[in-house]
């Protein structure tokens, strides 16, 4: 662990490293810039970097229009409900597939997986017609079941990628100690894998909170989120530039001070078992 | 042991989430059903509409002035769902079609109205009351509005499309803009006026591909070089001599004067340059003369200039014809209230609402005929007149230089469209980038829509 870095190839590497930070993050900090320009100033040519007249004028309007709050509390709702309604049903599929696998456990994950493959538009329909007749339409409890569905397959992939890497045998040690599934599960598997499931979580999260098709189809006012929220900013006749890039700032903003305080859990989750 | 505890939390929100949701779900359809409970935020009696529109200018204004039409109207609460057009439309469809009743007005333009009407997707609007004044609508627009006799949505806004032009540009050069100029004096005008050093383009012109985008214009200007969508038997016609005129013409004029890029051009980016003082005309639609002569977002406020749309000599200019217009889906369980809404919305107190409270320039245009014979609204928008002589030299009914079995000038209003327009606005968008051959790009189109309209059945009558 203690190798040594030469001073100037650390610095290189440094240097490296933070011109992908900047450029992968690049899109943001314009998208942030640009919520402080005037409509006028935002389409200008050449864009101007930092030396505007900066105005909250965008911010104002859209707390004007809009219930950002309601949108917001609508997308925490959904994102943690999905996930975590998903993690319930997955962690008992994901133990079954690693722990007591049959030789049709790759045909079942692979099954599973094949769900994705279909474009969500395929089915709108059909799901919008249950949803009217069972009177989901536009409720918080539609949209964390129709996620929880949509991002299923990739929470039991992580899953099970993650318990694969954990040596069976110390389940099977504490099982001759008489513990039962649910304590081994709790007590054994559960803090083993914990690196793994906070990972698929915050994944989920994000993917949840991002998800922009079902969102935007299926709610109209009072399960809207922040995607419809977003949506409702860009114009095809008049400039809204400006004003889009306030209403996405205030909708990134939340999931991004998330990943901040959790990076640690998602880098180490993201490269759990990489190394032996 | 945090996460952990995140873990736990996670598990009791959702169960939280679940059962509010549930709840709220009941309360929610107790307050639909018609009973008299109070539902949630709304107390007994209280009827709530919503309203499904664009995030277009006008709107943003009506949205505004929700408190005007409620007070007056104590019963009536209103809801707003503003959405981009694409994103609006396919909410909308879906909802209509499947009859899912999420909405109790809905903003559609006269591309959706005679396909929806005929679906029996919408309920007729019948009388809107003593004061509203039917006749007063532009007979241009309200036909397009109107299948079998019966109105089907008010206008909100009409628009049609028209030229405009740097006047500065076109002294410098010495050129003199007709009122209504033909294709061959602004494709000259448009060569003349190019430096490209300066960043300085003749013409801007939509160039996106979409059936909405760079469709709507190639379509209404085909029809003023004779070219049309279909024959009377529904064959496509991209391999006329007519279409392969319009599409060279439109690329070649581009390739010389045309800005860069211009294929992934819309209505917005050509604004933005017209604005930034990078075009030297600009067709389009007519309610861009409100942005491009505002000193606060445009440079060239003061030196724009109007014109009609071009033609060829062929009795069909290039402009289009379209009306943002307010309907209630059949759907809807509030048709009463809606309909108090509508009326109250593309009325003429309306109207005379938006101007008292920001002046004349910002009231809807493009619907009635009273705003046109206002002498201060007049003086309010220089472009006024124009905008009215664009509107109805419109003719949906009767589109091309030749006869055509469909409705729609810069569409044709038959379902299928949306589809076929788009893809041939890709094959189109291709030729323009240069990516294939014009000749080709109007194979590529013909072939697309002829097995389209095959498999729709049209023809086979």
């Amino acid at each position: 662990m203690s190798s040594r870095v030469f001073p100037k190839r650390k610095l290189i590497f440094t240097v490296v490293g933070w011109l992908i930070g900047i450029t992968l993050f690049f899109p943001i900090i314009w998208t942030i810039l640009t919520s402080f320009k005037t409509e006028g100033t935002a389409i200008a040519m050449p864009p101007k970097f930092l030396f505007f007249d900066w105005t909250l004028e965008n911010y104002f309007e859209v707390q004007d229009r809009s219930n950002y709050l309601q949108h917001a509390m609508n997308s925490v709702v959904i994102s943690l409900g999905s996930t975590g309604l998903g993690l319930l049903v997955a962690m008992p599929a994901a133990w079954a597939m690693a722990f007591s696998p049959t030789k049709h456990t790759k045909n079942v994950l692979m099954w599973m997986l094949s769900t994705k493959m279909l474009p969500p538009v395929g089915v709108l329909v059909p799901i919008y017609l249950l949803f009217r007749d069972f009177d989901l339409l536009d409720t918080r409890l539609g949209m964390v079941v129709v996620l929880m569905l949509m991002n299923l397959p990739i929470i039991v992939w992580m899953l099970y990628t993650y318990f694969k890497e954990i040596p069976g045998e110390i389940l099977e040690a504490a099982r001759m100690d008489g513990a039962t599934i649910g304590k081994e599960i709790i007590y054994v598997l559960a803090p083993m894998a914990v690196p793994g499931i906070a990972s698929t979580l915050l994944l989920n999260v994000i993917l949840a909170w991002n998800e922009s098709f079902w969102t935007l189809n299926l709610t109209v006012t009072d399960a809207a989120p922040l995607t419809a929220f977003i949506a409702s900013y860009s114009s095809p006749e008049g400039l809204f530039w400006a004003k889009l890039s306030a209403a996405s700032t205030l909708a990134i903003a939340p999931i991004l001070v998330m990943g901040w305080f959790s990076q640690k859990q998602l880098v180490r989750g993201l490269t759990f078992g990489a190394v032996k | 042991m945090i996460l952990v505890r995140f873990a736990l939390t996670v598990s009791v929100l959702v169960a939280s989430t679940a059962l509010t949701g549930c709840a709220r779900e009941t309360e929610r359809s107790k307050g639909s059903s018609g009973s008299a409970q109070p539902s949630s935020g709304t107390s007994a009696g209280t009827t709530t509409l919503t309203i499904a529109t664009v995030n277009n200018g006008d709107m943003i204004r009506m949205q505004k002035l929700t408190d005007e039409f409620t007070v007056a109207n104590p019963g009536i609460k209103l809801e707003w769902v503003t959405m981009e057009e694409n994103v609006l439309r396919q909410k909308v469809t879906t909802d209509v079609a499947a009859r899912g009743g999420q909405y109790d007005i809905v903003t559609i333009g006269t591309y959706e109205v005679p396909i929806w009407a005929a679906h029996n997707w919408l309920a007729a609007l019948g009388d809107l009351g003593p004061d509203y004044d039917v006749d007063d609508l532009l007979p241009t627009i309200r036909d397009s509005l109107t299948v079998e006799g019966k109105l089907y949505a008010a206008p909100f806004y009409g628009e049609s499309s028209m030229l405009m032009y740097r006047q500065d540009l076109f002294d410098k050069a010495g050129l003199k803009m007709p009122t209504a100029p033909t294709w061959s004096f602004v494709a000259d005008a448009a060569r003349k006026i190019t430096d490209k050093k300066a960043n300085v383009y003749g013409i801007c012109l939509r160039g996106k591909a979409g059936w909405g985008e760079n469709m709507a214009l190639l379509s209404a200007m085909a029809n003023s070089f004779g070219a049309r969508w279909f024959d009377m038997e529904w064959k496509p016609q991209f391999n006329g001599a007519e279409w392969k005129t319009t599409l060279q013409f439109y690329v070649d004029l581009m390739k010389d004067a045309g800005p860069p890029g211009v294929s992934s051009n819309g209505f917005n980016e050509n604004l933005a340059m017209f604005q930034s003082g990078n075009c030297g005309m600009w067709l389009d639609a007519t309610v861009a003369a409100a942005f491009v002569t505002d000193p606060a977002e445009s440079k060239v406020a003061d030196s724009v200039g109007f014109a009609l749309a071009p033609d060829n000599g062929m009795g069909k200019r290039s402009n289009w014809l379209w009306a943002w217009s307010l309907a209630i889906p059949a759907s809807s369980a509030k048709q009463e209230a809606a309909r108090k809404f509508i009326a109250w919305a593309t009325s003429k107190d309306y109207l005379a609402l938006v101007a008292g409270k920001q002046g004349w320039a910002s009231v809807p245009p493009g619907t009635r005929a009273s705003l046109y014979a206002n002498p201060e609204y007049q003086k309010a928008a220089p472009f006024a007149k124009m905008t009215l002589e664009s509107i109805k030299a419109a003719d949906p009914k009767n589109p091309t230089v030749n006869p055509v079995p469909y409705v729609g000038v810069q569409f044709v209003a038959i379902p299928e469209f949306q589809g076929i327009g788009t893809a041939v606005g890709q094959q189109f968008a291709a030729a323009l980038a240069g990516i294939t051959s014009v000749e080709k790009a109007l194979d590529n189109a013909q072939k697309i829509t002829e097995r389209e309209m095959k498999r729709s059945g049209y023809g086979k009558k």
